[in-house]
């Protein structure tokens, strides 16, 4: 069986490009929320590793909420994309400046 | 065996995310992270989780990157312009993912070494069940009433009501008065001719 360390370390690399992913595509909403979501998955990846090795369910149970915020999130991120696109067509995040005073 | 199934599914992971932050096509980003779901979901298999692999997998490959799909594939969107800029924040994103793996390396690398505790055996699913529902029962309605309010408001969101279909208003309804509708005259009676 890998040790704790090595489950954290893949969750950290997946943190990080998750993180980068972010800048790199700074003007393309769609990605970015994917990214959100891939930082969601590591940090499950984490409570699950910690889960396991304290022999402790406390950490599935709060995976499990995490997975229904997130599901949530994701579902108003899009319509609230949705309904940008219909109003400026476009989801570039240079053009949502409408509010910027 | 186990330790190379893990790292064959790591380098998967890690592959496949890192193919959804640099494909073109957001299409091909959104099927890299239906692929990254599913290797992560097979590493929660050997952590002995495997209700929440189960529910990784029907939920988010099942509905949320359809979901991602749908929204993907019904909005017309010029991707060309999305991706200008990429070459320019690279070598920002990879300082910035390096410091932040740099940091967490370091904390995890310093952690004591915890072995792996006997998990009781049985089924993964009955076990959090039974914490699920004793336990943990007003978070768990909290988070059903939160996937409410996300139905509503995504609903109230998008929807956007027929300029052409004619709906009942019942406020106006309600309010109307025989005096609008009803209108009484008085005329002298005719004669029959």
């Amino acid at each position: 069986m890998p040790e704790l360390n090595e489950f954290l370390i893949v969750a950290a690399v997946l943190f990080c490009i998750s993180a980068a992913g972010i800048f790199l595509n700074r003007k393309n909403l769609l990605i970015i929320l994917m990214c959100i979501e891939l930082m969601l998955l590591s940090v499950n990846m984490n409570f699950i590793a910690f889960s396991y090795f304290n022999a402790d369910l406390a950490g599935q149970v709060f995976v499990f909420f995490i997975l229904t915020v997130a599901a949530a999130e994701s579902a108003i991120g899009l319509a609230i994309l949705i309904i940008l696109f219909r109003n400026k067509y476009s989801i570039n995040v240079d053009d949502i400046n409408t509010m910027k005073g | 065996m186990i330790k190379f199934t893990f790292y064959l599914f790591s380098l998967v992971l890690i592959f496949a995310a890192s193919r959804v932050i640099t494909v073109k096509n957001p299409v091909h980003a959104a099927l890299f992270l239906v692929l990254t779901f599913f290797s992560s979901a097979a590493i929660w298999l050997l952590l002995q989780a495997e209700f929440l692999a189960m529910v990784l997998i029907l939920v988010y490959v099942g509905a949320v990157m359809v979901l991602f799909l749908f929204v993907l594939m019904m909005l017309n969107i010029n991707f060309d312009t999305l991706r200008e800029g990429f070459v320019r924040h690279l070598p920002l994103a990879i300082f910035v993912g390096l410091v932040i793996l740099a940091e967490m390396v370091l904390v995890v690398g310093a952690w004591d070494h915890a072995m792996p505790t006997e998990v009781a055996a049985g089924s993964n699913t009955a076990a959090l069940g039974s914490i699920l529902y004793t336990e943990y029962v007003y978070p768990f309605e909290i988070a059903a009433a939160i996937l409410l309010v996300a139905m509503i408001a995504a609903i109230a969101l998008t929807m956007r009501p027929h300029t052409r279909a004619k709906y009942q208003k019942p406020e106006q309804q309600v309010k109307v008065r025989r005096e609008d509708r009803l209108r009484i005259i008085k005329m002298d009676a005719e004669t029959k001719d």
